[in-house]
């Protein structure tokens, strides 16, 4: 089977690092990036990979969706426009991952909630924010083994990581984040906080994580369930490390991690822009396997037509 | 120092800066108390919020005894004259807790973000100034950048709206020429159009000096808060500031003798000790940390044998600003491995 062609709207720092991300799938193709600036480095480095390139924005693909056979639209934008970008490709029938906090679709975090999102096949899946691709998988590790009250996350990456996007609409962050964490990560309510830091040279991602049981916490269980979930995370995040904790005092648990990115497009700090672009790449992927194995079954019984007409013979 | 015939306002923090002294613990009572008495002594400018601003209880900054709101509304139906404002923090506070504080009476939000990070306050400043609020934007850690990328990121946010600006020395390492110097380019880029403050914290004694070379530079607004109750050594005490600025002929429209009783026989009774410039807080300053880590330093060094000080210049070394209490005992549990303690 061919690979499936993907499109790249956005050409910030996340779409930029997706786009080296999918050029290492096995499953998917990034066949066009899409952008507003035609001088963005996003766009000139995508031209020079040979991707077919648009600073006309999602107009500037629509009409090549059908001949490229563009499949799976990633949308690297932000909130605001994401809700007419999707419109625009749903009606082509393509299905899109949204990497902005505009969350129309139902939340996406692979190591959580990935296979009962394919079970659905939603057009749409939303991939929260990057502290919660980051921290919602600990949470669903607590959760996992008992109720939480209540769990809060502080998200810190480095200030030049964080593109112009993130800073004019840092309430998206908050509360999409604090949503994501009640809804996958399963905490009764939820909180979010994220710092900025500028510290030369820039700091790793780190993200620490607070739960409340509602119970006294069963600490053996919890701490198993959290380094199995560690691992999980591992397998796409190789840079996804457990500094300190969990650390239980009375019904709290605390976790400290820190998340070293590939250093595809910016560098190895950047863990925030990795970690949800390979999040978005994992779904992405089994979404393009499903898609595959849709056309093979079509395949087959045309082939399986023909012999029964022949047959018929 | 010439100061005679100016006019400052003092801004009071003891009910926001405050709350970092008791862990955000204070009584609805007390905050009726406390704010009543600086409304009668003729403080024009009060801030009510948890010690982290709008949306800063939480398990990682502490919870607040009561919600913003529940304070707010102890405080606002009493003022005769003073005027109201809340604190927040882009990444912790959303424009939400903004609007819930607005029905509950603030008329003013002070947006604060770090010193190399305005742009952040976009979304904040902008919704601020549509509600019809008095919006200022606040550069905390203003000692890690120099006057001129200071004056930058104060030009973001008077470009979304804020009507005035502060240099805040969050961590008390200014010293009064550092303080002078960032005001005047402040003072220089803006003249009259922008008011400008000055937040201090007293971690080096400083309190009133760099407030009073602030205002020789073109400050109009000072903040401080009674008996200096605040995070780290805490603010310049308002009390004192009062009284130097009499002798100086600088008008504050404070009453003294009613603003002292108010910080000796309302809050220093209720803070329970007196604020003091200890080793760990002089550290604060001294190495340019953030002043609400004093309290969480101390805490991890009973908990895990690590130095207080020696836990507040690794963070400083580290480049640990506002808001990352989260990292300190992240920080004390590296070191205690380290050691072979944990």
């Amino acid at each position: 089977m061919g690979k499936i062609n993907c499109a790249l709207i956005g050409s910030g720092n996340i779409g930029t690092d997706l786009m080296y991300k999918l050029k290492r799938s096995e499953v998917l193709n990034p066949l066009w990036m899409v952008g507003i600036d035609p001088e963005s480095d996003g766009l000139i480095r995508a031209e020079k990979d040979g991707m077919k390139i648009t600073a006309e924005g999602v107009d500037g693909l629509l009409p090549f969706i059908e001949e490229d056979e563009v499949k799976i639209a990633f949308d690297a934008t932000s909130a605001y426009v994401h809700g007419e970008n999707n419109r625009k490709l749903a009606e082509k029938g393509v299905k899109v991952i949204d990497l902005t906090p505009a969350a129309i679709g139902p939340f996406c975090v692979p190591s959580v909630n990935m296979e009962e999102l394919l079970d659905q096949d939603t057009q749409n899946v939303n991939m929260v924010t990057c502290g919660g691709q980051a921290t919602i998988p600990m949470i669903a590790a607590v959760s996992q083994v008992q109720e939480v009250e209540y769990a809060e996350i502080v998200a810190t990456a480095a200030s030049k990581s964080a593109g112009p996007g993130t800073r004019a609409n840092i309430d998206e962050f908050t509360e999409t984040t604090k949503l994501g964490i009640e809804q996958v990560g399963g905490a009764k309510k939820g909180k979010a906080i994220i710092i900025l830091n500028p510290a030369e040279p820039p700091l790793m991602m780190r993200d620490t994580i607070h739960c409340l049981t509602t119970e006294e916490p069963d600490q053996e269980a919890i701490t198993k369930s959290i380094h199995e979930m560690v691992e999980t995370m591992q397998k796409f995040i190789p840079g996804y490390v457990l500094k300190n904790g969990p650390v239980f005092d009375g019904k709290k648990i605390s976790i400290w991690l820190e998340i070293e990115g590939l250093g595809d497009y910016l560098p190895k700090y950047a863990g925030n822009l990795d970690i949800i672009t390979a999040a978005a790449t994992n779904i992405a992927e089994q979404m393009g396997q499903k898609i595959n194995m849709a056309n093979t079954v079509i395949a087959n019984e045309m082939t399986n037509d023909a012999s029964s007409t022949q047959e018929g013979l | 120092m010439d100061l005679q015939g100016k006019k400052i306002k003092i801004h009071d923090m003891s009910l926001r800066d405050g709350m970092h002294s008791i862990r955000h613990q204070f009584s609805l009572e007390e905050m009726t108390n406390m704010s009543k008495a600086m409304d009668q002594a003729g403080v024009p400018l009060i801030e009510v919020t948890h010690g982290d601003g709008l949306g800063g209880s939480s398990l990682n900054y502490g919870w607040g005894r009561h919600t913003d709101e529940e304070w707010l509304d102890a405080v606002v139906p009493h003022m005769t004259q003073a005027k109201i404002s809340a604190l927040l923090l882009p990444g912790i506070g959303i424009v939400k807790d903004l609007e819930r504080a607005v029905d509950h009476g603030i008329s003013m939000v002070r947006v604060a973000t770090h010193c190399t990070e305005a742009d952040c306050s976009a979304q904040h400043i902008k919704a601020a100034s549509k509600m019809g609020i008095e919006t200022v934007g606040f550069l905390m850690m203003a000692h890690m950048v120099d006057e001129k990328r200071l004056v930058e990121e104060a030009r973001k946010m008077v470009s979304y709206g804020a009507t005035t600006i502060y240099a805040t020395d969050s961590a008390g390492y200014l010293l009064p020429d550092m303080v002078s110097s960032r005001i005047s380019a402040l003072k220089a880029e803006f003249g009259d159009e922008i008011e400008l403050g000055f937040h201090g914290h007293n971690n080096l004694s400083m309190g009133v000096s760099n407030s009073l070379a602030a205002i020789e530079a073109g400050a109009t607004r000072i903040d401080a808060s009674l008996a200096g109750f605040g995070a780290g050594s805490g603010n310049t005490a308002t009390e004192v500031l009062v009284a130097v600025c009499n002798r100086m002929g600088v008008d504050t429209g404070i009453n003294l003798e009613a603003i002292e009783d108010a910080a000796e026989d309302i809050a220093l009774p209720i803070m329970g000790k007196p604020t003091r410039i200890s080793r760990d807080s002089i550290t604060l300053g001294y190495a340019g940390v953030y002043s609400s880590f004093l309290l969480f330093a101390r805490r991890a060094e009973e908990k895990y044998g690590i130095d207080a000080r020696t836990l507040l210049v690794e963070l400083g070394n580290r480049g640990m600003i506002g808001g990352q209490e989260d990292m300190i005992d992240d920080c004390a549990m590296e070191l205690a491995k380290a050691k072979g303690l944990l």
